[in-house]
């Protein structure tokens, strides 16, 4: 005998609800792909993705893998997608650094400097990116010289063309300096895994840094040097109009990078602040009163707590950088954005499949760093009661 | 070994160096060998930029003219002069010119119902609440779009500047609020399906840029509806918008459910309150006090991402400004430098105040929350 | 280590807080082995007194000689006097992120440079002498408050110092974990360790403390041996902050 009509029943509503959800979002998905189909068949458009073996039939400026006019939309598609990852690569460093830099002077007892980083952090935080990007393009970029007259520092050339170092090219040999150098960094792990080992036995480490610092330079030097100097380098020679040869970074790349890092750089300084405001003044104190020194007390007691506080914000903060290299569009330099959901969009008209290829790249990108993130934060926790 | 003390001594002043200006000076800027050399750093960053960033725009400028022929001088700081001429097209977009006051109109109506919301002890704050989120953007459209009431109508495409950057942040908040509280309540579901629908459209919508979205929005839209619905360009990207901007407000959202003690829950069932009963009268309340610097904070993003529409096509304060270098009428060299300083003004200005105004906020929200 | 010296000597002592004169012409002498209980209103400077014993607040008059160094502006020297004074906070201060036995072999491996063996087999003893070796391998954040300060008390103790300062140890304890801190400390009294107790246990006071010394707006006031000192107080201010703090 029922104490209570079954549509009352909590479990029999929640299925129902539940039922009712998935009929809803299937059926809206349903009208939406026939109209979609509909409209597409109307519009003579081809649908597939057999679009990324015809070729593409344009140039792309900046390529890092080989790439011509008559490759096909797959490899433009990898162009762009290389081309995106190293403008997020180079960003995330230089904000990084920036931003560790900014968020420590931030905290700095000297009040000049505490202040200059507070504007700075305000400053470039309440701009918007887009903003930050096209000044740097338009007002400054394009106000450099002409390749002619390029302002030189070093052997950088810096012109409205962009920016152009000395390539270098090895020759036969020079696999052994690259050898060289590996080879010294195993030798820096070994050093330290032979110090930790001695000081756990005998309260005495070995010194480290200078070593390290010995093999790291030292040894490909010497390397080089023994197998006749196997380098050279092409530098950019002024051909007509234009100079050839050489590595060139595009005022696009320099405009984006500058921004990005600029912009990004404000949020993680705000992130590094707070991280090491987060340790408490009394582990300071606590690991003074025991007689530790100021750099032991900053590497063995603030830092591992600062950190844990910090990466997970900052994680965060490395993606929305990845993110945003899609204004680039805004500026042509190529990338995803630009290229693909750009040009390769409007000569195919298939927008469905390339925007779906798009934004699956950047959802992947996003729950790639998600689940590191939550692996990294599970493994650190601070474990409590 | 005893003591006893007879008469209190009396406080004396500290040793003269570390007191007044000069203390201040030496213990803040000159304290130690590496502190001076920073503060002379510091000195020279300040020494750098500041002269001349006040010789470009203040003392140089350019501040009236009606042509490029005035910001051409030699020497020519920043031109105001463009500033000013463009100004109203800066502000309105296209707007027809005679129906301007519908803009002005609304956006004081806008301030006045938010400035009113900002005062701690307003009565009927709720009453005002949802005037603002229910009434004022039926008002608002009507008077911006007009064709009835005797209002003439102001197509869409002509709307542009400042008008268009809040209208589009504005209603992205505005729409996104609903969908988020909606997303946050079946993401902390007990329902699978609910939260795994929740999450997946969260997921989706955080882990893709707003560009592939605004693309998306003004490409694919047209797509999915049945052939021949005229649709308004202005109306696709704020469709775009919201999705988006819903996810973000639906962390937020979920960031305050959580706050709330599990205590709270419990009462509420014990009352005999049902699952919207609880949430609309007891949960909700609380949490959405909660939440508001962060809905500030996503207005602030939000804020700033409407300069984005630019790359669809649409003219927002961004946008128009960025157009108008083209002029030929005022092509300078400073032209382009001058919009842009102008523009990042504006923009610091609005954005800087809310998030102070959300900081305080969030000081007093902690404040009450803080044992005494 | 001159086994005839004085543990602590200050003469003098006046230091302040910007304009705010915090520690008027402290005069403060301690033996080794002397048991020390420094008791006052907040606001007093007891804690800033003992604070400048190791240096983590600075003076700017007077002269703090420690085990016969004298504490200035020396880093060496602060480093020398903090290895030989061990210190306990009012707040505990574990390190969250290492385990309890690593909280007390940190010090030991960095500042003495004891081998890894050598510095976990002293903390054991430590841990078990203040009946927490069992804990060895928690965190602190699964300890309860008493459990904590333990091992605070141990972590201090594995530098093996001459002289042990403690901060109101006992005041941000819930009641029935008071009394096996201050069973550690009156044990450790008994072994004849120095000791400076800012405290308001005042019959820890009278059980274990050689002299009682009242501090209040920055000075001392009165001090005397502990019968004296509660049986017969002489200053005004003294009686009245006895009968304060000793009726309820």
């Amino acid at each position: 005998m029922r104490t209570q009509a079954f549509w009352n029943d909590p479990r029999i509503r929640a299925w129902f609800f539940q039922i009712l959800a998935v009929l809803v979002v299937g059926g809206f998905i349903a009208i939406i792909v026939t109209n979609t189909v509909d409209n597409l068949n109307a519009l003579n458009v081809a649908s597939g993705f057999g679009f990324l073996q015809h070729t593409a039939g344009f140039g792309i400026s900046q390529t890092l893998i080989e790439y011509s006019e008559s490759s096909s939309y797959g490899r433009a598609f990898l162009v762009a997608l290389l081309n995106t990852l190293l403008v997020a690569g180079i960003g995330i460093f230089f904000a990084t650094v920036v931003g560790f830099l900014v968020g420590i002077a931030r905290l700095s007892p000297n009040w000049l400097v505490a202040r200059l980083a507070t504007v700075y952090i305000e400053t470039f935080r309440n701009i918007p990116l887009l903003l930050q990007i096209l000044f740097w393009y338009t007002a400054v970029l394009s106000n450099l010289p002409a390749p002619r007259n390029s302002l030189e520092i070093g052997s950088l050339l810096m012109n409205n063309r962009g920016l152009y170092l000395p390539a270098p090219v090895g020759e036969p040999g020079f696999g052994f300096v690259v050898a060289a150098f590996f080879i010294a960094l195993l030798g820096i792990v070994f050093l330290r895994h032979w110090s930790q080992r001695r000081r756990i036995a005998t309260g005495r480490g070995l010194p480290i840094m200078w070593p390290s610092l010995g093999l790291l330079f030292g040894l490909p030097l010497i390397t080089f040097w023994l197998a006749g100097a196997p380098l050279h380098f092409e530098v950019p020679e002024l051909r007509g109009f234009n100079f050839v040869g050489g590595l060139r970074a595009i005022p696009e790349l320099l405009a984006l990078v500058l921004a990005l890092s600029i912009y990004t750089a404000a949020f993680i300084a705000e992130i590094v602040r707070s991280g090491i405001q987060a340790v408490s003044w009394g582990q300071s104190e606590a690991a003074q009163a025991l007689g530790l020194r100021r750099t032991q007390i900053l590497r063995l007691v603030v830092i591992p707590q600062a950190l844990r506080v910090i990466i997970p914000p900052l994680t965060s903060q490395y993606l929305n950088l990845t993110k945003n290299s899609s204004l680039a569009a805004a500026l042509a330099y190529p990338e995803l954005a630009s290229v693909f959901a750009g040009t390769v969009l409007n000569q195919t008209g298939q927008a469905i499949e390339v925007l779906t290829i798009t934004m699956a790249v950047y959802l992947g990108l996003s729950l790639l760093t998600s689940a590191a993130m939550n692996f990294y934060n599970s493994r650190i926790a601070l474990v409590e009661r | 070994m005893s003591f006893v003390r007879d008469t209190y001594l009396v406080e004396t002043p500290p040793p003269g160096m570390n007191v007044g200006v000069l203390g201040w000076l030496r213990g803040n800027l000159f304290s130690s060998a590496s502190n001076t050399l920073l503060t002379l750093f510091g000195m020279y960053v300040l020494w750098t930029v500041v002269p001349p960033l006040i010789e470009w725009a203040l003392l140089d400028a350019v501040w009236q003219g009606s042509g490029r022929e005035a910001c051409l001088v030699e020497g020519a700081g920043a031109c105001w002069a463009f500033v000013a001429a463009k100004f109203g097209q800066f502000i309105y977009g296209t707007y027809t010119f005679e129906e301007r006051w519908r803009v002005d109109l609304a956006f004081l109506a806008g301030a006045l119902t938010v400035g009113l919301l900002m005062i701690e002890r307003m009565p009927g704050r709720r009453y005002i609440a949802v005037f603002g989120l229910l009434i004022y953007p039926v008002i608002a459209y009507i008077l911006l779009t007009g064709g009835m009431f005797g209002l003439p109508e102001v197509e869409t495409t002509l709307w542009g500047g400042l008008l268009l950057t809040f209208v589009v942040a504005s209603v992205g908040i505005v729409v996104s609020f609903p969908l988020g509280i909606v997303l946050a309540l079946g993401r902390r579901s007990q329902m699978p399906v609910m939260r795994v629908l929740s999450v997946i459209y969260i997921e989706a919508w955080r882990g893709v840029p707003l560009i592939t979205v605004l693309f998306m929005a003004s490409v694919m839209l047209p797509l999915f509806l049945p052939a021949g619905t005229n649709f308004d360009k202005l109306l696709r990207v704020l469709i775009g918008v919201a999705l988006f901007s819903s996810a973000y407000m639906a962390e937020v959202v979920r960031g305050g459910l959580q706050a709330i003690p599990r205590g709270q829950y419990e009462a509420a069932s014990a009352l005999g309150l049902g699952f919207w009963q609880a949430n609309l009268l007891i949960i909700m309340p609380q949490a959405l006090r909660l939440v508001i610097p962060g809905i500030v904070n996503t207005f602030i993003g939000l804020f700033k991402d409407t300069t984005l529409v630019m790359i669809v096509g649409l003219f927002d304060f961004l946008g128009s400004i960025q157009v108008n270098f083209s002029d030929a009428n005022w092509a300078t060299p400073q032209t382009a430098a001058t919009g842009y300083a102008f523009a990042a003004l504006v923009y610091w200005i609005i954005c800087y105040s809310m998030s102070r105004y959300s900081m305080r906020l969030e000081a007093r929200l902690n404040e009450g929350t803080r044992r005494a | 280590m001159n086994e005839d010296s004085m543990a602590i000597e200050i003469t003098g002592l006046n230091k302040w807080y910007g304009a705010f004169h915090a520690l008027k012409e402290i005069d403060l002498t301690v033996r080794r082995g002397d048991r020390i209980v420094i008791c006052g209103p907040s606001g007093s400077g007891k804690s800033t007194l003992i604070r400048c014993i190791n240096r983590l607040e600075e003076h700017q008059q007077g002269r703090i000689v420690v085990n016969g160094i004298e504490l200035n502006n020396d880093l060496k020297r602060i480093d020398e006097v903090r290895a030989e004074v061990g210190m306990v906070f009012q707040s505990f201060n574990l390190f969250p992120h290492l385990t309890i036995l690593e909280n007390c072999t940190l010090a030991p491996i960095w500042v003495r440079k004891l081998p890894k063996a050598q510095a976990h087999e002293m903390a054991m003893s430590y841990l078990a002498r203040v009946q927490i070796a069992d804990q060895a391998d928690k965190f602190p954040g699964q300890l309860s408050g008493g459990q904590q300060q333990r091992v605070a008390i141990a972590r201090a103790l594995c530098m093996n110092p001459e002289i042990m300062l403690f901060d109101e140890p006992t005041s941000s304890l819930d009641p029935e974990m008071i009394k096996e801190v201050l069973d550690v400390m009156i044990t450790l009294a008994g072994e004849g360790m120095t000791m400076l107790c800012v405290t308001h246990e005042m019959g820890f006071a009278r059980t274990v403390a050689d002299r009682v010394i009242f501090m209040d707006e920055g000075q001392i006031v009165e001090e005397n041996a502990p019968e004296e000192f509660f049986n017969n107080p002489q200053h005004p201010r003294t009686q009245e902050f006895l009968s304060q703090i000793l009726s309820h």
